[in-house]
This record gives structure tokens, C-alpha cells and sequence, in this order.
């Protein structure tokens, strides 16, 4: 029933009706004295120096990246790891399969130079 | 006393922050980070539902959802990293070749 | 604690499973191969596809399902198997000489494309919201790189990247929308969440839900509000990636799509067939109008595919037996006409040159006349003319629609066709009625591309001159 929907309407509304009064409030009333200090990205923090923008290594992203996948598959472990003893054989040969498969990227990765940093 | 709707609240929050994050934001990695937080605010949804509605389901999502979060970053940031190699700039405003 | 082993039944799986093995075989052979015999992954790949299909034709009837009732082998979703192993067959007979041209000639290509379809396979016979997911998730990451796949090209990183971030977008609220109907019925079994409605009534937090679920699915199959990527995209990926992508990523989504609304959610059905209908109508219209506007060929297409999702939304308004099965036809028949068309653009391109200019084809019908038929009973077929697979797909749907009480959108859909043949219909008066452009002389076509032009221009006609059998095969799709 469309009535049914009038909820969601009335918090759709609310929202951004907050959003924007706040935003609009904040502008209008709040005082601006911009001060070296304050503009600062770490008011009370060290003095930065040199460029946040510096450059690191591209090369750095692919072993990052793989870092990344490889690991996450870690996450699968856990759970396996705490039932093994009541997976048995099945538990052995459907992780034998899953690891198998990480192998096989890991090979295609190796094979390609992805690990060779020049 | 936290129940399950402090929780739902605040995954909807992260979700809408998120959104409005990939809307407003330019910069396609800050936009990337902007989708993480929302598929994090799903994880947090399914962990508190997983604990209301006492189904272990909702927890084993999580693990799968991590998973495929991974693997997007790994997607995403190849070609945003492509695209940086071929351009020197990645901001989603000049990279308008495509129109019509 | 006893530990439920679930019913591990890998006959039900098997074309995805089939696929995915070759995937990485493709993978390892890409290691040993060296670069001139590039190709011979890609035949490698085709048999993979074509032993899938095998596997999915003998599951024929099986009606089983495993693996918890997360996977289910029915009709409906072998039908959707089918398809989209023919469509990525197709699609690599294209690609083989194409990438060849364009010197992106890798083995990865095929494995991309592989795991692609397996995701897709995966999300067509899925029963469950979370097996959905991680289906569009493996179909839709592979196809972000393959939009980027021509790394030199910027305009194809360019496809990628907005393919990537609106995709990853919209993944995220399609996950949300199962964290909340999750929530809401304590399942993401579709089944499940059918007897757990037909118990209860709604609540706001089920139907943000859906309506999440339902912008998920908007996004992916491309409806006006949630279809801008979709031009960029298809005029910026590599023409073999956006013949692929524009068929066989509509075929798993509706699929899953189908399923999720008119299995799962029937007793929602009041509000979203309301919603469905106008977003119908709103895909439809926008998809034509914009098409109109175009003088690119992959941005015609690409805008003629927008409003190709429309018709087949119908169907999943009318949500009926007749509807489904109308689907699946349009989907089969929209699949080959689709690709042949694409496959004519690919023949008329001079080796990395492509002629995507609706202005480029002027002449072409003198320099290659077959090929100009071939793009011709394509476009017609999409534009709805009779007798092709078009004509017959519309057809069922409009009947479809008409029946169960929706007339009015069905007279929208065929007043949308009308306004489609004016597009439709330019390329094929500058093929045959200007004068030759410059540069015809010397193109020869890739006998690869000959095949897949053929086979997918043979399929057209017969589906259109004898659809029995396939709407027959069609109508024993339904879900199970």
C-alpha cells in the first residue's frame, strides 16, 4: 500500500532538511578569523614539512595489491581451522581444492615477474 | 542498553555517508574509499542481525563480502593506476573523453 | 556440535564449474603459449563454452537443487546457461581476430571473459540473495578490466573506470538491500523469503530493502534512472567487450532479477509492479529518444540496449508464466540479433580502424554486400520486423503484457518500436543509398567473424520464421 510508504517519506524530508539547515545555519552564523595556525592540517600537531604529495614508487602498488589478495583468503582459515577436527576428510580436500586454486594465481603471478621489484 | 537499532542506525548512517561520499567526492580513489564504507555498513548490518535474530548466516556474509571487497580494491585500483600511468591525472571531472 | 555438511552436488553446478576450469587452464596455457599462437587459447576457450552448454542441456528437466537450496539446476536457468554460453562463444569468435588487430592479443582476455560468464551462470541459478551476489560481483569485476582492456587507449581506461566505480556502487546497494531483507525475514533463501512474507506482512525496513535490491538490478541491466554509465561504457570498451557486456550481462541479471521479484517477493508484488512499470516505460522512451540523437554506431547501440531492457521489464510486470517465458525467448533472440549486429560493425572495420560513424557506412552495401544484408536483418530484427527473432521476442512480450491485464504499457512498448525503426534504419540507408566513402578498397573480413556473423544471422531468421521450437523450449523454462 502506498500509505505504508509515508514513513520513508517523512525521514527522506527530515534528512535533508536537516542537512541543509545545518549547512545553511553554519555558513550564515559561524564567525571566519583564518589564521596561519588554523589553517594548518594539524593545528596542534608538528609543524609539517616537506610535501604530503610525495611520490612513492608505483612498483610499491602491485606488491601491495597482491599482499591484499592473498591475505584476505586468510579469513577462510579461521573457520576451517576450528571445525577440522569435525570436517574430517571432507574438511582436508575442500580446503586441498581452495588452496589449490590460490596456488595456481600464485604460479600465473610468479611466472609473469609480478614479485620481481625491477 | 544497546539493541540491534543503535547498530542498524549506525550502519544506515556509514551507508549514507558512503553514498553521498561516491556523489560528491571527485577524486576516483576518494570515491572507491566512499564504497568501501558502504559495503562495510552492510557487514556491520548483517553482524548485528546475525546477533538478533541469532543466525550465524549473517556472519558468514561478512567473510564473503571481506572477500569480494578485496578483490575490487585489487580491480579498482589497477585501472585507476592505469589510468594515472596513461594520464597523469585522475580526476573523474577531466576524464570526459566519452560523451553524448 | 554435529556440523551439517551441506549436499554437495556438483552435477548441478557443472557448466559453471566447467567454465571455471577452463578459465584456468586458459590461465596456465597463457604462461606456455608463445605469442603467435595466441589464438589457439581462444578455441580452447570456445570448447570449454561448448562442453558447458553440453552439460547444461543434459541437466535438461533435472528440476534439482543443491548446496543448502542456494543453487538450483531448472529450466528456466539452464535456458539463461545457454544463452549466455552462445553469447560468449560468439563474442570470442569476434574477439580472436579483433584483439589479434589491436594487439591486446593475451590469454587473459579469455580468462577474464571465462570467469565472466561463470559469474553470470552462477547469478542465473542462484537461489539465493547472497550466491546472487557473489555471481554479479565475479561477472562484473572481469569485465571492469576487460573495459580497460586496451591500456594504451584512454578512452578505454576511461569505460573502465566508470564501469568500476558505478558498478562497485551499485554492488553496495544491492548488498545492503539483502542486509536489510535479511533483517526483516531472517533469510536470503528466496524460497524462504516467499513463505516468510506470506506469513507476515511487510515493514518499512523490508520494502527499503527491496527497493535497494531493485536499484541494484536497475544498475546493472541498465533502466532509465540508473543507465547513464551505460553509453560511455559501451562506446569506450573494446567493441568485442561491448558486444559481450551488452547481451549476456542482461541475460544473468534478469535472470536473477525475474527470480528475486516475481519468485521471492510475490507478496510485495502490488508495490513493485507499480514501480517496475514505470521504470518500463521511462527505459523504454529515454533508450529510443537518446538513440535517435546518435551518430556513433556503439552509442546507438549502446542506447538501443537501454531501451531493449525496457521491453524485456514488461515481462516481469506482467509476472506470469507467459511472461517468463517470454523473457527468456527475448533474451535468446536479443542475444543473437544483438551480437550480429555488433559482428557486422566489427566485419566493416579495417583492421584497427573501426568505422563506428553512421556517416563511415555509406556505400558499404556495393563493397560488401553480404555483410551490409547481415548488419541489415539485424537492425531490423531489433527495430521488431517481421519475420525476424525481434518481431516474434516483442511479440510474446507485448501478448504477455496484454493478457494479464497491462495493455497500456504494451501500447507504449509498440509506439516505442516505431519510433525505434527511424534509428534503426539510418545506417542501413547510408549502406545502401550514398555514395562509397573513401577507403573501402583492400578490407578483407576475418573469416572468424564471417562464422560468427552467420551463425548469429542464421539464428535470427529462424527464430523468427521457426520460433516453436524455442519458445517451446521456453516455456518449459519456468522457475521451479
Amino acid at each position: 500500500m502506498p500509505i505504508d510508504y509515508l514513513p520513508i517519506l517523512v525521514m527522506v524530508v527530515v534528512v535533508v532538511a536537516f542537512a541543509a539547515i545545518a549547512l545553511t545555519l553554519s555558513s550564515l552564523t559561524g564567525p571566519r578569523h583564518p589564521t596561519a595556525a588554523k589553517l594548518e592540517p594539524y593545528e596542534s600537531g608538528m609543524p609539517p614539512f616537506g610535501s604530503a604529495r610525495r611520490r612513492i614508487s608505483i612498483k610499491y602498488y602491485l606488491t601491495a595489491v597482491l599482499f591484499i589478495l592473498f591475505d584476505i583468503e586468510i579469513i577462510f582459515f579461521y573457520p576451517w581451522a576450528v571445525l577440522f577436527r569435525q570436517l574430517k576428510l571432507f574438511g582436508l580436500v575442500e580446503m586441498g581444492v581452495f588452496v589449490l586454486i590460490l596456488l595456481i594465481g600464485y604460479v600465473y603471478v610468479w611466472r609473469k615477474g609480478g614479485f620481481n621489484w625491477d | 542498553m544497546l539493541t540491534v537499532n543503535h547498530f542498524i542506525l549506525l550502519s544506515a548512517i556509514l551507508f549514507c555517508l558512503g553514498a553521498v561520499g561516491v556523489l560528491i567526492r571527485r577524486n576516483p580513489l576518494v570515491m572507491f574509499m566512499s564504497i568501501e564504507l558502504m559495503l562495510n555498513a552492510a557487514n556491520l548490518a548483517f553482524v548485528a542481525f546475525s546477533r538478533y535474530l541469532n543466525n550465524l548466516d549473517g556472519q558468514i556474509f561478512v567473510f564473503l563480502i571481506l572477500t569480494v571487497a578485496a578483490a575490487e580494491v585489487a580491480v579498482g585500483l589497477a585501472i585507476i593506476v592505469a589510468m594515472f600511468r596513461a594520464r597523469e591525472n585522475v580526476d573523474v571531472d577531466e576524464v570526459n573523453e566519452l560523451k553524448g | 556440535m554435529p556440523i551439517l555438511v551441506p549436499d554437495i552436488n556438483l552435477r548441478i553446478i557443472a557448466p559453471a564449474l566447467i567454465v571455471t576450469v577452463t578459465a584456468i587452464v586458459v590461465l596456465l596455457g597463457e604462461l606456455v603459449t608463445p605469442a603467435e599462437r595466441k589464438r589457439w587459447l581462444g578455441y580452447l576457450s570456445i570448447a570449454g563454452l561448448v562442453v558447458a552448454a553440453f552439460a547444461a542441456f543434459s541437466l535438461w528437466g533435472a528440476n534439482a537443487s543443491g548446496f543448502s537450496g542456494m543453487v538450483v539446476a531448472d529450466n528456466f536457468g539452464l535456458f539463461l546457461t545457454l544463452t549466455i554460453a552462445l553469447s560468449a562463444a560468439l563474442s570470442i569468435l569476434l574477439s580472436i581476430p579483433f584483439i589479434h588487430a589491436h594487439e591486446i592479443d593475451q590469454g587473459e582476455y579469455y580468462v577474464l571473459l571465462l570467469a565472466s560468464v561463470a559469474g553470470m551462470i552462477v547469478m542465473a541459478t542462484a537461489t539465493d540473495l547472497i550466491v546472487i551476489f557473489l555471481g554479479l560481483e565475479l561477472l562484473s569485476l572481469p569485465l571492469y578490466i576487460l573495459a580497460a582492456f586496451q591500456r594504451e587507449d584512454t578512452r578505454s581506461l576511461e569505460a573502465g573506470i566508470k564501469y568500476f566505480l558505478l558498478g562497485a556502487f551499485s554492488s553496495a546497494f544491492f548488498l545492503y538491500g539483502i542486509a536489510l531483507v535479511f533483517g526483516a525475514t531472517g533469510t536470503t533463501n528466496l524460497a524462504k523469503i516467499a513463505a516468510s512474507l506470506a506469513q507476515s506482512a511487510g515493514s518499512p525496513m523490508l520494502s527499503i530493502g527491496v527497493g535497494l535490491l531493485m536499484v541494484g538490478f536497475a544498475f546493472k541491466v541498465a533502466l532509465v534512472p540508473f543507465h547513464w554509465w551505460t553509453p560511455d561504457v559501451y562506446d569506450g570498451a573494446p567493441t568485442t567487450v561491448t558486444a559481450f557486456m551488452s547481451v549476456a550481462v542482461k541475460a544473468a541479471a534478469f535472470g536473477a532479477f525475474f527470480r528475486t521479484f516475481q519468485f521471492a517477493l510475490p507478496a510485495l508484488a502490488l508495490d513493485w509492479r507499480a514501480v517496475a512499470a514505470v521504470l518500463a516505460v521511462l527505459t523504454m522512451t529515454l533508450g529510443n529518444v537518446a538513440a535517435l540523437l546518435q551518430s556513433n554506431v556503439k552509442r546507438m547501440l549502446a542506447y538501443s540496449s537501454i531501451a531493449h531492457a525496457g521491453y524485456i521489464l514488461i515481462a516481469l510486470v506482467a509476472m506470469s508464466a507467459n511472461g517468463l517465458s517470454s523473457a527468456l525467448f527475448y533474451l535468446l533472440a536479443y542475444t543473437v540479433t544483438n551480437l550480429g549486429a555488433f559482428g557486422a560493425v566489427i566485419a566493416l572495420s579495417d583492421g584497427a580502424r573501426e568505422r563506428l560513424e553512421i556517416k563511415d557506412f555509406a556505400g558499404a552495401a556495393r563493397e560488401h554486400p553480404l555483410v551490409a544484408l547481415a548488419l541489415t536483418i539485424c537492425l531490423l530484427s531489433l527495430a521488431g520486423f517481421p519475420p525476424f527473432a525481434g518481431f516474434v521476442g516483442k511479440f510474446l512480450i507485448f501478448g504477455a503484457a496484454v493478457e494479464t491485464g497491462w495493455a497500456w504499457l504494451a501500447v507504449i512498448g509498440v509506439l516505442n518500436s516505431l519510433v525505434s525503426v527511424y534509428f534503426y534504419l539510418r545506417p542501413v540507408v547510408q549502406m545502401y543509398m550514398s555514395e562509397p566513402a573513401e577507403g573501402w578498397s583492400g578490407i578483407r573480413v576475418a573469416p572468424l567473424v564471417a562464422l560468427a556473423l552467420l551463425i548469429a544471422v542464421i539464428s535470427v531468421i529462424a527464430l523468427g520464421v521457426f520460433p516453436a521450437p524455442a519458445i517451446a523450449l521456453a516455456a518449459g523454462g519456468l522457475i521451479r
